[in-house]
C-alpha cells in the first residue's frame, strides 16, 4: 500500500514535471521504462533554494548558535536583493555567498528577496559575550543619539526609532547576533562589505573606534525586541549622510 | 661530472637560441597601424559580421576571461592565477590607451593565431591560442568587427606577477617548441560536415581541450593529449574525460545528453556545475542547435580509452563506505535518491555520473561542501539547487559520504580520504 502511494506519488511528480520540461521527461522514460522510487519533490521556491535555507532557516530565520548566517525574514526585499547582486558583483566579499549567487539573475533574486522579505516568524536570541557595563552604555549613546562631536549618526536616524528597518532599503538591526554586527562594521572598514557609492555605511563604520564597534555590537544584540518588528514605511527618515543604496549619487567621501 | 651539467645546460640555453631565432626571424617586429591594414573600415563596420562576431565571441566564452567580477564586460582588468604567478587578462574593447582601440585585424589575427602581441611579443599561453590558431580567418575577422564595435571602456591592466624564469617572456621560445602548433583547422574529408564543424569549434574557439586535458609541470598539454579530463590548475575542479565511448568519462552519454548539458546546464547524465556553470550560462546554451549537435557527433567519435589501471587501496574502503551510507540515507537520498538516479529535470543522478566518478573525486567532495545553483539558463530560469555541507559535515563524514556515491550502484571509483576534503575545503573558492 505504501509502495503503491508512493509510486503513485512518483507518477504524479514525474507529471508536473512533464510540464516543466517535455523533453526531459520523455529522454528519462525511455532510458528507465520501470518507474523507480524516486523522490517527490515539491515545485516550490523554498524546495529550489535549499542552498539558502540550509545556513539561513527554512524562513530566513537565521542560525542562531552560529552568529554568523544572519536573519533574512522580514526584511526588506530591496535590501536583500541588493545584497546578492553587491555579492555577485565582489562589492561584498564572502566566498560561499558570492559562489552561491554568483549565476542568479536579477529577476530570480528578486523573487528570492521577497520570499525572505515576507516571512514572519519569531525572533531568537544569540548568545552575548560578557561586555562590561559601560560599553553597554556607551553603545545604547551611540546606537539611539549617535555621537555628533565625532560626526557619528545615530543608528536610529536611518534604520528606525525601534531599528526594525526602513523600507524599501534599509535592514532591521534588531534581533541579529552580537558576532555578525560586529563582523560586519569591521569588514566596511576592510572594504571585504560595499554596496552602491556613496556608501554611506563604510563612512559611518570608518568614524568608529574598535571599542565602539564592540559597544554598538553589544547594546543592538541585547536590545529587547519591540512589539511590531516590521519596516518602518518608506520615506519615514531623513538619513544624514548621502546614501547610494537611497539614491543619492556621487562617490563616497 | 660537473661538466655534464654545464654541457647540458649549454646545449639547452643553445636550442633556446635557435628556436627564437627560427621564430623570431620570420615575424615582423612592427605593428599593422588600423589606417594601413587590408581590412576596410566600411568591412570592419558590416553590421552582418558584427552579429557574426558577437555570436562567435560568445561560443569562445572570451567574456569569461576578459571580464572582472561586477566589471564592464570584454573589459579585462582583473588577473588569472597561474601556478606560476598571476597574469593579467587584457582589455579587449577598443579604447585607444588601454585596450584594442590602434590594434588593426592584422595584430589580432597575429595575437590569435600565432599568439604574438600587437609589438611581435610572445604571449603567454594562459591566452589559449595552442586552441586559437585553429580558428578560420573570416570568422576570426568577425570577432575582430564585433570588438571593435563594443563601446570603449579605460581600464589598465593589472600587474604581471609571474615568478623567475616564467617571468621572462622569451622563456616561451621553449614552451612553445613543445606546446604550440601553428596552423588554422584542417577539415578531414572522411568525415561528415557536421563532425567537422564540431572538431572545429571543440579544438579551435570553444578551446574545451584547454581545461579537459591535464597539463604538466611546465602548464603545457603535450599534443598527443586531447580531451582526456584533468585538473583544472588553481580552480581544483576537475574537468572530465570527454570521450562518450568505452572507458570514456561520459561513457553512456547520448548525442541529447550532450546537448541538453550544453543548452540548458542539465542532462539525464548529470549537471553542470563549477567552472562549467558559468561556460554553460554565458556560452553554450547560447549557442545554436545545430552547432550543439555537431559538437556532440564529434566528441560521440572520440576513440575509446585504456582501462585506467586500478589504484590499491590504501586503507579499508569497506568501512568508510559504510559509515558514508548512513549519512547518504540521511541527508542526501532525499534527493538523489536511495537509487542513485536523482530526479530528471530536477536534481543530478549520481549513479554513473561522470564527475562522481572521475579519477582524484575533487568534483565530488567540493560539490558536497559548497552545494549551490544548477546553471542558470534561458530553459531553466528557476534552478534547483543543493545545500552547502561544509558547515555540517566533519572531514570525515564528507570523505565517508563522497566514497560511498563513488563506490555504490555503478560507480566503481576510488575513496576519498578524509585529509584531501581539508585540502578542498580550503581550496579558494574562485
Amino acid at each position: 500500500m505504501r509502495n503503491r502511494r508512493s509510486r503513485l506519488r512518483a507518477v504524479r511528480c514525474l507529471g508536473s514535471l512533464l510540464a516543466l520540461s517535455l523533453f526531459g521527461f520523455v529522454a528519462m522514460a525511455a532510458d528507465q521504462p520501470s518507474t523507480p522510487a524516486h523522490p517527490a519533490i515539491p515545485d516550490t521556491l523554498q524546495q529550489r533554494i535549499v542552498a539558502c535555507t540550509t545556513c539561513h532557516g527554512v524562513h530566513g530565520e537565521g542560525t542562531p548558535g552560529s552568529g554568523y548566517f544572519p536573519r533574512l525574514a522580514g526584511k526588506p526585499a530591496a535590501y536583500l536583493a541588493r545584497q546578492m547582486q553587491d555579492f555577485q558583483n565582489g562589492l561584498r566579499k564572502y566566498a560561499p555567498m558570492e559562489y552561491t549567487v554568483r549565476q542568479l539573475s536579477p529577476a530570480y533574486m528578486q523573487e528570492i528577496a521577497e520570499y525572505f522579505a515576507t516571512q514572519q516568524v519569531p525572533y531568537s536570541r544569540s548568545p552575548l559575550p560578557p561586555v562590561p557595563a559601560t560599553a553597554l552604555q556607551r553603545g545604547e549613546q551611540l546606537i539611539s543619539k549617535g555621537d555628533p562631536a565625532r560626526r557619528i549618526p545615530a543608528c536610529a536616524s536611518c534604520h528606525g526609532t525601534q531599528f526594525t528597518g526602513v523600507e524599501p532599503s534599509t535592514p532591521g538591526l534588531v534581533g541579529l547576533p552580537y558576532d555578525y554586527i560586529s563582523a560586519q562594521l569591521g569588514s566596511w572598514r576592510t572594504h571585504t562589505r560595499a554596496t552602491l557609492a556613496p556608501d554611506c555605511m563604510a563612512v559611518v563604520a570608518n568614524r568608529l573606534t574598535d571599542s565602539d564597534i564592540t559597544a554598538v555590537a553589544a547594546a543592538l544584540a541585547s536590545r529587547q525586541l519591540p512589539a511590531d518588528t516590521h519596516a518602518q514605511a518608506a520615506g519615514s527618515v531623513t538619513p544624514p549622510l548621502p546614501c547610494g543604496v537611497l539614491g543619492a549619487t556621487g562617490d563616497t567621501p | 661530472m660537473k661538466w655534464l651539467r654545464w654541457l647540458s645546460l649549454l646545449i639547452v640555453v643553445l636550442i633556446v637560441l635557435v628556436l627564437g631565432w627560427l621564430l623570431f626571424g620570420r615575424s615582423g617586429s612592427e605593428p599593422t597601424p588600423p589606417g594601413t591594414s587590408k581590412v576596410t573600415a566600411t568591412t570592419l563596420h558590416d553590421p552582418a559580421l558584427i552579429a557574426k562576431g558577437e555570436y562567435l565571441a560568445t561560443v569562445g566564452d572570451c567574456a569569461g576571461c576578459h571580464t572582472a567580477q561586477g566589471g564592464a564586460r570584454y573589459a579585462g582588468g582583473r588577473s588569472l592565477a597561474t601556478p606560476f604567478g598571476d597574469i593579467p587578462v587584457p582589455n579587449i574593447t577598443p579604447d585607444r590607451e588601454t585596450g584594442l582601440g590602434d590594434w588593426s585585424f592584422e595584430n589580432f589575427w597575429q595575437a590569435l593565431h600565432a599568439g604574438k602581441g600587437r609589438h611581435g611579443e610572445l604571449l603567454y599561453p594562459a591566452f589559449s591560442y595552442t586552441s586559437y590558431t585553429k580558428v578560420g580567418h573570416d570568422d576570426a575577422l568577425a570577432i575582430f568587427a564585433f570588438l571593435q564595435s563594443l563601446p570603449p571602456v579605460h581600464q589598465p591592466a593589472k600587474p604581471t606577477l609571474l615568478k623567475f624564469p616564467y617571468s621572462v617572456r622569451k622563456s616561451l621560445v621553449a614552451w612553445r617548441a613543445l606546446y604550440f602548433t601553428e596552423g588554422e583547422f584542417q577539415p578531414d574529408p572522411a568525415q561528415s560536415p557536421q563532425w567537422n564543424r564540431g572538431a572545429y569549434l571543440v579544438q579551435g574557439l570553444g578551446h574545451c581541450n584547454e581545461c579537459h586535458a591535464a597539463r604538466d609541470s611546465l602548464g603545457g598539454t603535450p599534443p598527443d593529449v586531447h580531451l582526456t579530463g584533468g585538473q583544472i590548475p588553481m580552480q581544483n575542479w576537475y574537468a572530465p574525460d570527454l570521450s562518450t565511448r568505452q572507458n570514456g568519462g561520459l561513457q553512456g552519454w547520448r548525442e541529447q545528453d550532450i546537448v541538453d548539458l550544453l543548452k540548458t546546464g542539465q542532462s539525464a547524465r548529470g549537471v553542470a556545475f563549477g567552472p562549467m556553470a558559468g561556460v554553460v550560462a554565458n556560452s553554450t546554451q547560447h549557442m545554436t542547435d545545430d552547432d550543439l549537435r555537431a559538437i556532440a557527433t564529434y566528441l560521440g567519435s572520440l576513440p575509446p580509452r585504456a582501462l585506467p589501471v586500478a589504484e590499491a587501496q590504501l586503507f579499508n574502503a569497506d568501512a568508510i563506505v559504510r559509515s558514508g551510507e548512513k549519512i547518504y540515507a540521511q541527508h542526501c537520498a532525499q534527493c538523489h535518491g536511495k537509487d542513485g538516479n536523482g530526479v530528471a529535470g530536477v536534481y543530478p543522478p549520481l549513479n554513473g555520473n561522470s564527475s562522481v566518478t572521475e579519477p582524484t573525486g575533487i568534483n565530488a567532495t567540493r560539490m558536497i561542501l559548497l552545494g549551490g545553483f544548477a546553471p542558470l539558463t534561458a530553459s531553466r530560469p528557476r534552478p534547483y539547487s543543493m545545500p552547502p555541507f561544509a558547515q555540517q559535515l566533519s572531514d570525515v563524514e564528507v570523505s565517508a559520504v563522497a566514497s560511498y556515491i563513488r563506490r555504490s550502484w555503478a560507480n566503481q571509483a576510488s575513496v576519498v580520504r578524509p585529509d584531501d576534503v581539508s585540502k578542498y575545503r580550503h581550496t579558494p573558492i574562485d
